[in-house]
C-alpha cells in the first residue's frame, strides 16, 4: 500500500459508504454527505500521516541504538575518559585526534586496514562477477550451486576463523604440510607481515565471494535476454557478451557491492582478532587492522576516548571515500 | 579463575555476550533472598555441590550463578557496572591481575572483607591476603584459588636427551635458580629427540622467572621501575638466553599451536602451576599419559588466581558477605580442590589430608599436593601495581615474540614492547 495510491482515494468513496440517494433531497442527505466528507477528510489524513506512524519505530530505535551511541562517542572522543570510570569525563578538545596523527600504531593499522581491504576486496568482486556469469548459464542443480554460494557466508566468522587458524598453522598446518609435499619449506604464516595479511585476506574472499556473486547473480537475470541475442547475432562471443553487455548492465550493483565491501573491510574485526588469538594483531601488529586498534585500546588498555576517537576518524574515512565513489559514479555517468 | 582463558572461543564470544544481559531479577517469594555472583570461566562452585551444600543449610537463601567466559570480557563489564552503580552481582569475582587496580581506584566501592563475620584473616596464605588490601588498610577481597608453580616434564624425552627422569632428581637439578632450568635446556638441546625443544615459549619461562621475585614492576612506593627492574632484567635475559640457545618450540600459550604441540608431543617441559595440570591432560590426551610428571620450579612462584569481593552498592550485602566467607573457608577450599583441582589460597586447607596428600594419576601419581603446597608456601608477597597485566601481556607478546617468531634482535623487541607499555599506560 503505498501513500500514493491512498491520496487518490477519497475522490472515490470507500468501499462499504452508503450510496447517496438522489430522489429525497433532505437534511438526511445533507447529514449523509457531511459525514461522507468528514470520513474522507479522516482517511486523508490517516492516508497522509499513518505511513510516518508505521515507519517511526525503526527510527526511534535508530535514535535510541545509532544515533545516540554515534553522537556520544563523539563526545567521548573529545574527553580523556577511561573504562574505569566511564562517567568521569575530562574535557581534552581536540587533543585524542592529534594524538591519533602522531600515533605510529595508528598508522600502522590504518595501513594494515588498507592493504588488507584492498588484497581482500578486489578478488573477491573479480570471483563474484565470474561465478554470476558461470551460474547465469543454464546448469543442472543450479539451485545446489547458488545455496552451496551462500554457505560460507551463513558460516560464524569464529568457526571459519579457526578452521583457517589451523590451516595456516607454523608446525601442523595443512598448507605448509601440502607445500612440504613439493618440497616448499614452511612458512610462518603469522609472523610475517604480508603472509599473515594475505591469511586474513583469504578468510574474508571465503566468507564474501558467494554473497556477492548472488547479488550480481540477481542483477544479471535482470538484463533483457534481446540484448544477448542480438549481441550473439551479431557474432560476440560469451566473453565479449560478458564484457560488453553483462558488466555495462551491472555497473550501478558493482558499485553498490564495491561500497559495501568498503565499508566492511574499514571495520574488519572479527577475523584478524581470531586469526592471532589476541587484540594485538601479530607480534609487532602487522595486521592489526583499526578496529582491532580500537578494541585494544578501548577494551584492554581503558583509553575509552581514544577508542571513541578511532571510531570517529573511521567514520570520517568512510564518509570521504564515500565521497569519492560518488564523485567517480557521476563521472561515469557523465562518460556514459 | 585462571591467569589468562585464552581465545578457544567458538562460543565464548556469544557467551559472554549473553551472560552480560542476563537480568539480575531477584523473586521476592516468600521471603527468600536471591544471591548472585559473578564468575568468569569455570569456578566449579556449582560443580563441587557447593551451591546446593550452602542452600541446604540455609533454606532462605537462592544463588544464582552469572558466569562470562573470558576473563576479558567479564573484567571490562564488572568496571562500567562499579562506576555506573548498578547491574552488579551480590558477589563479584576479581582475578589476581585485576584485583590491585580495584585496590588503587575502586576501594570504597567494596565492602571491607578484613571487618566481615566468619573471615578469619589467620586462615588465608599471608600473601594472598596482602594482594586485596587498599592503602587505607581495607581489604576488598578474600581468596579463592591460587597457582601455585612447578615444571611439567616429559619422562619420555628426558630420557633420551640424557637427563634425569625421577622428579626428585628433576626438582634438585634445578632447584634454588632459573638459570639452572635454562642451563638444563642446554643440557636437553644437545643430545634433543629430532624435532623435539626443551620448552613450549619462552614467554612462559619469562613469567615462571619473574613471578618468583617480589618487587617487579612496581616498587614499594607505587611507582613504575619496570624498565629498571632486577626482575624484568633478569627475566628477560633469561628468556634471551633461551631464544638464542634456540631451545623454545617458538610457541605463544593458549594458541592452538600450543595445543596442537601438546598433542604430538614436541617440546619436553612447561613451567605450569597447579591449574595448567588439567589443561595439559586434556590437550596431551591417551598418548601422554604417564609420559608427564611434574617436578617442583626452580623456585616458588604464583600465576593466577581469583579473589571473590563484595560491592557496597548490593542489595543483600549482609548475606553475600556470609556466603563469599563460607565459600572461601578452608573446608570449601579442600572440596573444591578435590572436585576441580583448583588449588586452595587458605593455609588451613593446605594441611587437609585430601589436599595434603593429592597426587595426580595423570602425572605419574605425582604428589601435586605435597609439591604445590610447599611452593604455596615459599610464594614471595609481590609488589602489584594496576598495571601490571598490560605490562606483562606487552612484554610476552609483542617483545619477546618478536625475538622469538620474528628474528628481531632483543634490543628491538625490547624498545617495542616500551614503547606499546608506554603508550598503554599514558593517560
Amino acid at each position: 500500500m503505498t501513500s500514493e495510491r491512498l491520496d487518490t482515494a477519497p475522490t472515490a468513496p470507500p468501499q462499504g459508504a452508503v450510496p447517496l440517494p438522489p430522489l429525497r433531497p433532505g437534511p438526511a442527505a445533507g447529514r449523509e454527505q457531511r459525514r461522507a466528507a468528514r470520513r474522507s477528510r479522516r482517511y486523508q489524513r490517516d492516508a497522509r500521516w499513518s505511513p510516518y506512524a508505521l515507519i517511526a519505530p525503526f527510527f526511534v530505535f535508530f535514535a535510541a541504538f545509532g544515533l545516540f551511541p554515534l553522537l556520544y562517542t563523539g563526545w567521548a572522543s573529545l574527553h580523556r575518559v577511561s573504562l574505569h570510570t566511564p562517567t568521569r569525563m575530562e574535557w581534552a578538545g581536540l587533543h585524542n585526534y592529534t594524538r591519533l596523527l602522531e600515533d605510529e600504531f595508528f598508522w600502522n593499522a590504518l595501513r594494515n586496514t588498507f592493504t588488507i581491504g584492498l588484497i581482500s576486496t578486489v578478488p573477491q568482486l573479480l570471483m563474484a562477477l565470474g561465478l554470476a556469469h558461470l551460474l547465469n548459464y543454464r546448469l543442472h542443480g543450479s539451485m545446489f550451486f547458488r545455496v552451496a554460494m551462500l554457505t560460507p557466508y551463513a558460516t560464524s566468522v569464529a568457526a571459519a576463523t579457526l578452521v583457517f587458524a589451523m590451516l595456516y598453522g607454523r608446525d601442523f598446518g595443512m598448507i605448509n604440510w601440502a607445500l612440504g609435499l613439493v618440497g616448499i619449506d614452511s612458512i610462518d604464516w603469522e609472523s610475517g607481515t604480508w603472509t599473515s595479511q594475505a591469511a586474513v585476506s583469504t578468510i574474508v574472499i571465503w566468507r564474501w565471494t558467494g554473497y556477492n556473486a548472488l547479488i550480481y547473480l540477481a542483477a544479471m537475470q535482470a538484463v533483457p535476454d534481446d540484448l544477448y541475442e542480438s549481441a550473439a547475432l551479431d557474432g560476440a562471443s560469451r566473453w565479449q557478451q560478458f564484457i560488453h553487455v553483462t558488466i555495462p548492465s551491472l555497473r550501478p550493483t558493482i558499485l553498490f557491492t564495491v561500497v559495501v565491501s568498503t565499508i566492511g573491510a574499514t571495520q574488519l574485526f572479527g577475523e584478524p582478532l581470531l586469526f592471532g588469538g589476541s587484540q594485538t594483531g601479530g607480534a609487532s601488529h602487522q595486521y592489526q587492522t583499526l578496529g582491532l586498534y580500537l578494541y585494544e585500546q578501548g577494551w584492554f588498555n581503558y583509553h575509552l576516548g581514544r577508542a571513541a576517537a578511532i571510531a570517529w576518524s573511521m567514520f570520517l574515512i568512510l564518509i570521504v571515500i564515500g565521497l569519492l565513489y560518488w564523485l567517480v559514479a557521476r563521472r561515469l555517468r557523465k562518460s556514459h | 579463575m585462571h591467569g589468562r582463558i585464552h581465545p578457544c572461543l567458538t562460543i565464548s564470544l556469544a557467551a559472554a555476550l549473553l551472560a552480560g544481559c542476563a537480568s539480575d531479577s531477584s523473586d521476592g517469594t516468600d521471603n527468600k533472598v536471591t544471591l548472585s555472583i559473578g564468575v568468569f570461566g569455570v569456578f566449579g562452585y556449582k560443580q563441587a555441590g557447593l551451591y546446593d551444600e550452602y542452600e541446604k543449610l540455609n533454606p532462605h537463601v537462592k544463588i544464582k550463578e552469572n558466569s562470562t567466559e573470558r576473563n576479558e570480557d567479564y573484567y571490562p563489564a564488572l568496571l562500567q557496572h562499579l562506576s555506573a552503580g548498578s547491574g552488579l552481582d551480590d558477589i563479584q569475582a576479581v582475578e589476581v591481575s585485576n584485583i590491585n587496580e580495584l585496590a588503587t581506584i575502586q576501594a570504597a566501592k567494596f565492602v571491607d572483607m578484613a571487618k566481615a563475620e566468619g573471615v578469619e584473616e589467620s586462615s588465608y596464605l599471608p600473601w594472598k591476603w596482602e594482594q586485596a588490601k587498599a592503602e587505607d588498610g581495607r581489604v576488598i577481597g578474600v581468596g579463592t584459588d591460587i597457582g601455585p608453580m612447578g615444571v611439567c616434564y616429559r619422562k619420555d624425552l628426558f630420557a633420551k636427551a640424557g637427563l634425569p627422569t625421577e622428579r626428585a632428581e628433576v626438582g634438585t637439578m634445578w632447584r634454588g635458580d632459573w638459570e639452572k632450568y635454562v642451563d638444563a635446556g642446554e643440557t636437553y638441546m644437545k643430545n634433543a629427540p629430532k624435532g623435539t625443544s626443551f620448552m613450549d615459549g619462552a614467554a612462559g619461562l619469562y613469567n615462571g622467572s619473574i613471578s618468583s621475585y617480589a618487587e617487579k614492576n612496581y616498587n614499594a612506593d607505587g611507582e613504575l621501575i619496570y624498565r629498571k627492574s632486577k626482575a624484568v632484567k633478569a627475566s628477560w635475559e633469561l628468556a634471551m638466553r633461551a631464544i638464542e640457545g634456540k631451545m623454545t618450540a617458538r610457541l605463544k600459550q593458549f594458541d592452538t599451536a600450543w595445543d596442537q604441540a601438546y598433542a604430538n608431543g614436541t617440546f619436553a617441559t612447561v613451567v605450569c602451576p597447579s591449574w595448567m595440570l588439567g589443561y595439559i591432560k586434556e590437550k596431551s590426551g591417551k598418548k601422554g599419559e604417564n609420559q608427564w610428571d611434574v617436578a617442583p620450579a626452580p623456585k616458588p612462584a604464583n600465576w593466577g588466581g581469583s579473589f571473590l569481593t563484595v560491592p557496597e552498592s548490593g542489595k543483600n550485602k549482609d548475606e553475600a558477605v556470609k556466603l563469599a566467607a563460607w565459600l572461601t573457608a578452608p573446608r570449601q577450599q579442600a572440596k573444591l580442590f578435590s572436585a576441580q583441582a583448583s588449588f586452595p589460597s587458605s593455609a588451613a586447607a593446605l594441611e587437609l589430608p585430601e589436599v595434603k596428600g593429592a597426587k595426580h594419576g595423570y602425572f605419574g601419581n605425582a604428589p601435586i599436593g605435597e609439591i604445590f603446597s610447599s611452593a604455596a608456601k615459599g610464594i614471595p608477597t609481590a609488589i602489584l601495581g594496576p598495571k601490571d597485566q598490560i605490562i606483562g601481556q606487552n612484554i610476552s607478546d609483542v617483545g619477546i615474540l618478536q625475538v622469538e617468531q620474528q628474528g628481531k634482535s632483543p634490543e628491538a623487541g625490547w624498545k617495542a614492547a616500551v614503547k606499546k607499555i608506554n603508550d598503554a599506560v599514558d593517560e
